[in-house]
């Protein structure tokens, strides 16, 4: 489409469209750099850490930020720089997880929904409407209340709740495909109707998946903090960014480095998949 | 009415339906017996046998299911574990605790966010557009908990101008419904750039302008009233997050809301609040959006859904 309109449009010149270029590929840049970041710390947790993450050193509790300690100390006397990269790998793992149980369940329930359509159709997406129907954090308490409080059942309550939208991403793409000419051509061809969900129609929304999944990414890492910073997901001692910020809100005015650091971890990686996301949504999509 | 606002109020009672139907499961798929969890830990085995006949919990399940159903359109949402008060009783003293403030915090995000967003539109790639796209990706990736610790901890702990917690007076207000409005400050003004930016470049404000009207009347009659729809629909669509933010921000400040009551019920195991309080939080957020709907046919009639 952008070629087209490019060419057409005298107004668009070559400046202007290597602009529109380069800020479209700064978005994935950004987002990318973040992104990147985060799984750098959680990859060099071991080899970036001034002290073992779970290592109790009472001595040396509820210490400000020094040469020792960069992010100073908690409670338990335990290093918080040390915590907050090790509580990459756990977001990560929380992101891995929530998204890829939400994509497993989701996106076989929209293609279906789609492809076959009918009663099958309609009982998914009435399935779909209700879970939706809930806030993702209402629904999220209410399974955890029954599981139990936990990191892995919170994950699963997460997914849960981020199925519809991979249900209703991929059933609209599924429709928007079966009347495709070269779908109808293979259906004319003899091609089975199973044949046609994953050659034709599940090759092409893996684009869109990708970019929803990368914009789910933060909305996983934010609800998961946010739950288990009420207690219902990581216990302690994990070093779950949440749960690390639950323990700091004993020490508002002693110490507020406890959930400084944790938060601001939050906030970069949640900016970076939303950058990252948004980037490559335009990338997809040069309508918006 | 049109039509397609008639198919959504078909499809209303059968959400509601699909959603009672999941609470209630809910609590059937719990471990442990919920008769021995009313009678309480040391209760004769009597007792508790006697509970779960005055619960029909003998009966089958769909009959126990329409009992549920119809108890809970009566008005009646059980009792609660944790007071022996009913559910009802519980949920109306917390309701108006948090219809105020997120009356509060949604005043905030509107005003704010309408009026960042145009800026934004009128002056595009000029500093009020960089300054809001920066805060809308921002405000969307912030942790809501995060900013209130940090709120707490300067203006309240330190400085001590605002109070910690609690409610009250309307300086309790200031702090929670700051932090429960960023999230949708971020998204209303986001929608509404983007929106007014589509308008503005139509044909009828080229037309509008060309007629001699002033900007000020061609961006607020002409444009603006254009770019509500979206704007009007993603304010709807936020108010379930909003509700969950709630949960949150409440938890946090220790405002005596529905969302804390929802906390603290977990945290005693008391199913019957939990379950009603979901219930009650759900059914909100189906009528609210329904009610963005209508209003949205109300601001534009040429919309027609199918």
């Amino acid at each position: 489409m952008t070629e087209i309109t490019a060419t057409l449009a005298p107004t668009d010149s070559k400046a202007r469209r290597r602009r529109r270029w380069l800020s479209r590929r700064r978005s994935i840049f950004i987002g990318g750099l973040l992104v990147g970041l985060v799984l750098l710390a959680a990859i060099l947790a071991p080899l970036l850490s001034p002290a073992d993450p779970y290592e109790q050193v009472l001595s040396d509790a509820l210490l400000p930020p020094s040469w020792d300690h960069p992010f100073g100390t908690d409670d338990n006397g335990r290093d918080l720089l040390a915590r907050v990269l090790y509580g990459a790998r756990l977001s990560l793992l929380e992101v891995v997880v929530g998204v890829g149980l939400a994509v497993l369940v989701g996106v076989p329930l929209g293609l279906a929904a789609g492809t076959i359509g009918g009663l099958v159709d309609q009982v998914i997406m009435w399935t779909m409407d209700v879970l939706f129907a809930f806030p993702g954090v209402v629904l999220a308490i209410l399974i955890v209340s029954i599981l139990g409080p936990g990191l892995f059942n919170l994950l699963i309550a997460i997914a849960i709740f981020s199925v519809p939208v991979y249900a209703r991403l991929m059933r609209n793409v599924a429709l928007g495909l079966k009347s495709m000419d070269y779908v109808e051509a293979a259906r004319a061809l003899g091609a089975s109707t199973p044949r046609i969900m994953f050659d034709h129609i599940l090759r092409n929304a893996l684009g869109p998946v990708i970019v929803q999944s990368t914009l789910t990414a933060g909305t996983v890492v934010l609800s998961a903090a946010s739950l288990s910073f009420l207690g219902m997901g990581a216990q302690p001692p994990m070093p779950e960014w949440g749960a690390m910020m639950s323990d700091g809100r004993n020490y508002l005015g002693v110490n507020i480095y406890m959930s400084l650091f944790p938060g601001l971890a939050i906030m970069l990686t949640v900016l970076g998949f939303n950058i990252l996301g948004d980037g490559l949504r335009d990338l997809l999509d040069p309508r918006s | 009415m049109p039509i397609y606002l008639l198919k959504k109020l078909v499809t209303l009672p059968l959400i509601l339906l699909g959603v009672s139907l999941l609470v209630f499961v809910a609590l059937r798929a719990l471990p442990g017996d919920p008769a021995r969890l009313m009678a309480g830990p040391e209760a004769p085995q009597e007792a508790v046998d006697a509970m779960r006949v005055r619960l029909g919990l003998d009966d089958p399940l769909p009959l126990q299911y329409l009992r549920f159903a119809g108890a809970a359109l009566g008005g009646d949402l059980g009792t609660s574990i944790r007071s022996g008060r009913p559910v009802t009783v519980e949920i109306a003293e917390r309701l108006p605790k948090t219809i105020s403030l997120a009356l509060v915090a949604y005043g905030i995000a509107i005003s704010v966010g309408l009026s960042a967003g145009m800026a934004a539109a009128v002056n595009r790639n000029r500093w009020p557009d960089q300054a809001t796209m920066l805060f809308a990706i921002a405000g969307a990736s912030i942790a809501n908990f995060w900013l209130a610790l940090l709120a707490m901890n300067y203006f309240a702990v330190e400085l001590g101008w605002l109070p910690l917690m609690g409610s009250g007076t309307w300086k309790h207000y200031i702090m929670p419904a700051i932090t429960l409005a960023v999230m949708p400050t971020a998204v209303i003004a986001r929608m509404t750039r983007a929106s007014m930016i589509e308008v503005v470049g139509q044909d009828y404000i080229r037309t509008a302008r060309a007629k001699g009207l002033p900007e000020r009347v061609v961006m607020r009659k002409h444009a603006l009233r254009n770019a509500l729809v979206p704007i009007v629909t993603i304010i709807g669509l936020n108010f379930g997050s909003m509700l969950g933010g709630a949960v949150v921000t409440e938890s946090v400040f220790n405002w005596p809301g529905l969302g804390r009551l929802l906390v603290d019920s977990v945290r005693f195991r008391d199913y019957p609040t939990v379950q009603g309080v979901t219930l009650v939080a759900v059914t909100a957020v189906v009528m609210m959006n329904f009610l963005a709907e209508m209003l949205i046919a109300a601001i534009n009639p040429r919309i027609r859904f199918d």
